[in-house]
């Protein structure tokens, strides 16, 4: 869709000859995967439950400033430990090798809104297979934004970066509508269909839980902290909402990244494939804690192209990643997070206004691209 | 509803892996090597634990390499050990993952998964008054849980291993023959030959008069077997099989794994569990040798060989297949 196709040097048997050789870093990690990893992902699981507990044991006395604070941050941090490293990356099978049960993507469940099972298929199924195909990944500005300037400009666009404020403050509820498809499905014919009937069922039971749990329960179980109890709780899914929303967004809106049509991915080989999940996606650089928050989502190029790889094994692979991507000419979309944050966010702006050139190149946005 | 989406269990096991009401786990507390490649581990077993009769196996969760697999042993300490410890003696059998790790890398402290114990590889409640036990390397390990729980009055121990040093807990068993506990005759079959059957009335003169329990190689078993029967006392002959003994199958076909929608092709001799699990099926398994039926699962069309007997079955209406020992017979579909 972009006019200047940043893979047009490449030659058919050079695409594939890249994908043998993700394959084959894909292969050495598969082959060296054991005990490390798997003392790892227990590791994590056990901080994060301790953090929660602790933290949720502070804001029994929550009335009290210093335990509000700190009860706070550390829910907010095991809440977003659960979603990103942990959630995020289970429910990918990413630790599925093990046959531990409890540790699996068929019966994980995480603190979330929207249930494993609805979320694998949406994130899973769809958005990894279409990654940036216009019309097909509805991860591409979750279906109420124009994300590309050849997307034809309506009114309603003005209002995106608001829509885009919302979506990342009430962001679980936004995933758990979007996984719904619920845009598509509110049309009267389609609501009576049992089998989404059966699916928003399923959304509102996870939603009265995860609510009675940390509007009611928790808040009551403080007593004389009922109000800042709530009020921390309240704090903690919008922190986690906007780390998680600006997380994802440098995952696949900065400058520099890709997006497709959908007719260019019919017949795609498994060579075409991995550069499209190279082209499509964007990195945040920074420290391991940064990468550990992020749940290695920073390294979101590498995790398209490997989803189900272990996720501790994503800084190893991104060493080796990057060096093919330099050996085939190719752009690695990488920054620290408030730039990447920014450029998504300026790029949300400027789409919600109508391109004054619709069709040719702005040259900024060339210069942007080298930039990036 | 105060700890959703997970359960109070979850965070309990943080602290307390053993309480009662926990899924049953154990934590090694020992490993005391026996012979070059076998060793025993003694283990402190959860509160769940509901005890064992002599003979009986368990199986148990070992995270090998990082990846958890199940095995099955036999029990060899007695079954009121004042400690409430139970042991299981393992032999490393060449390229074996679990029992290498066990025999020789296994450490105190760590955690592993159990079952209840199992197994109809036990005594009567009626003492017989002649016993025969008739073992054949590892096989001495749930005859050993025997002799150490249940004193009997006439008891002979016919056990081959292929050199004096391979007889595992060879100085008890010898201790308990010094004691004129049992009778013993070791076979060591590096110099004496493998033990024939047809002439184990030269060893044992009233074999068709005791009460037998066997445990070895399929070899020794099937052939114990027929003699048993030969002589029309199959009734007193009581076999635990370990491993299965698999023929080669041919076929083999597409396996569609129909509730995960995952399809791969398997050949005739892999079985199910393994197909499944290589393709990332969370397939329930237990003992792996067709004992437990902890694998048991839907076979909704198609048809499967059992790699023991050779056997076809074919998909009806509630038929369930053991997808450690089946193997693809053509195309099938297996509910998981």
């Amino acid at each position: 869709m972009t006019a200047i196709d940043p893979t047009a040097h490449l030659t058919a048997e050079q695409i594939e000859e890249l994908g043998r050789e993700l394959d084959a870093i894909r292969d050495e990690v598969i082959a060296g995967r054991g005990e490390k990893d798997a003392a790892y992902i227990r590791k994590v699981i056990s901080a994060q439950r301790k953090l929660e507990l602790v933290s949720r044991g502070v804001l029994l006395f929550s009335f009290f400033p210093p335990a509000w604070l700190l009860g706070t941050a550390g829910l907010s941090v095991a809440k977003i430990m659960d979603n990103m490293e942990i959630g995020h990356n289970v429910l990918h099978g990413q630790w599925d090798w093990m046959r531990d049960p409890k540790i699996h993507s068929t019966t994980w469940e995480w603190d979330h809104v929207s249930p494993s099972e609805q979320w694998k298929h949406s994130h899973n199924e769809l958005h990894h297979t279409y990654t940036n195909v216009i019309g097909k990944d509805n991860d591409l500005g979750y279906g109420i934004m124009r994300v590309d300037e050849d997307q034809r400009w309506h009114p309603f666009h003005l209002g995106q970066p608001l829509w885009n404020f919302l979506n990342a403050c009430f962001f679980e509820y936004g995933i758990a509508a979007y996984d719904l498809e619920l845009g598509r499905n509110l049309s009267k014919r389609r609501r009576k269909d049992p089998e989404f009937r059966a699916r928003a069922r399923a959304v509102g039971r996870k939603i009265r839980k995860q609510v009675l749990k940390d509007y009611v329960i928790h808040p009551l179980l403080s007593g004389p902290s009922f109000l800042t109890t709530l009020a921390a709780t309240f704090t903690a899914n919008l922190v986690r909402n906007l780390w998680s929303h600006s997380v994802i967004m440098c995952g696949h809106f900065p400058e520099g990244v890709q997006v497709f049509e959908r007719r260019s991915i019919k017949g795609e080989t498994r060579g075409q494939w991995y550069l499209r999940q190279m082209m499509g996606s964007a990195n945040i650089s920074g420290s391991r804690a940064m990468h550990f928050m992020t749940g290695n989502l920073s390294h979101q190029i590498e995790h398209h192209l490997f989803p189900d790889l272990p996720s501790n094994r994503y800084a190893e692979v991104a060493v080796k990643v990057r060096a093919l991507f330099e050996k085939y000419e190719l752009e690695y979309v990488t920054g620290p997070l408030p730039k990447q944050v920014f450029s998504a966010w300026r790029k949300v702006f400027r789409l919600s206004l109508p391109n004054k050139k619709p069709t040719a190149r702005t040259p900024d946005r060339e210069q942007e691209l080298v930039a990036a | 509803m105060v700890t959703t989406p997970l359960l109070p269990s979850d965070y309990l096991d943080l602290v307390s892996p053993l309480r009662a009401g926990a899924d049953l786990r154990g934590r090694i507390e020992a490993v005391h090597p026996e012979t070059g490649d076998a060793a025993t581990v003694v283990i402190r077993p959860g509160r769940g634990w509901r005890g064992h009769t002599a003979g009986q196996y368990v199986r148990v969760g070992v995270d090998v390499e990082g990846v958890r697999l199940w095995r099955a042993y036999s029990i060899t300490s007695p079954a009121d050990r004042p400690d409430g410890r139970v042991t299981i003696t393992v032999k490393a059998i060449p390229g074996g993952r679990v029992s290498n790790h066990l025999v020789r890398r296994a450490r105190p402290g760590t955690l592993i998964q159990l079952d209840q114990p199992a197994g109809d590889f036990v005594l009567p409640r009626a003492r017989p008054a002649k016993v025969l036990y008739l073992t054949a390397g590892s096989g001495i390990t749930p005859v050993m849980g025997m002799l150490r729980d249940t004193e009997l009055d006439d008891v002979v121990v016919v056990h081959c291993a292929p050199r004096p040093q391979d007889v595992i807990f060879r100085s008890e068993l010898r201790g308990m023959a010094a004691d004129g506990k049992v009778r013993l005759t070791e076979v060591h079959t590096d110099t004496d030959g493998m033990l024939d059957i047809a002439r184990l009335g030269e060893l044992v003169p009233d074999w068709a008069e005791r009460e037998t329990w066997a445990c070895g190689p399929a070899g020794l078993l099937d052939a114990a077997e027929r003699h048993w029967s030969a002589h029309g006392v199959e009734g007193r002959l009581h076999t635990e099989r370990f491993r299965p003994g698999i023929v080669v199958a041919g076929d083999g076909g597409e396996v569609t794994f129909s509730a995960t929608g995952k399809r791969v092709d398997a050949d005739g001799a892999t079985p199910l569990l393994d197909v499944g699990e290589e393709a990332g099926v969370l397939m329930p398994s237990g003992c792996r040798m067709g004992i437990c039926f902890g694998c048991v699962s839907p076979l909704r069309a198609g048809a499967v060989r059992d790699l023991r007997t050779g056997e076809i079955t074919e998909a009806e209406p509630g038929v369930l297949i053991q997808t450690c020992v089946s193997a693809a017979a053509g195309d099938c579909d297996i509910e998981r």
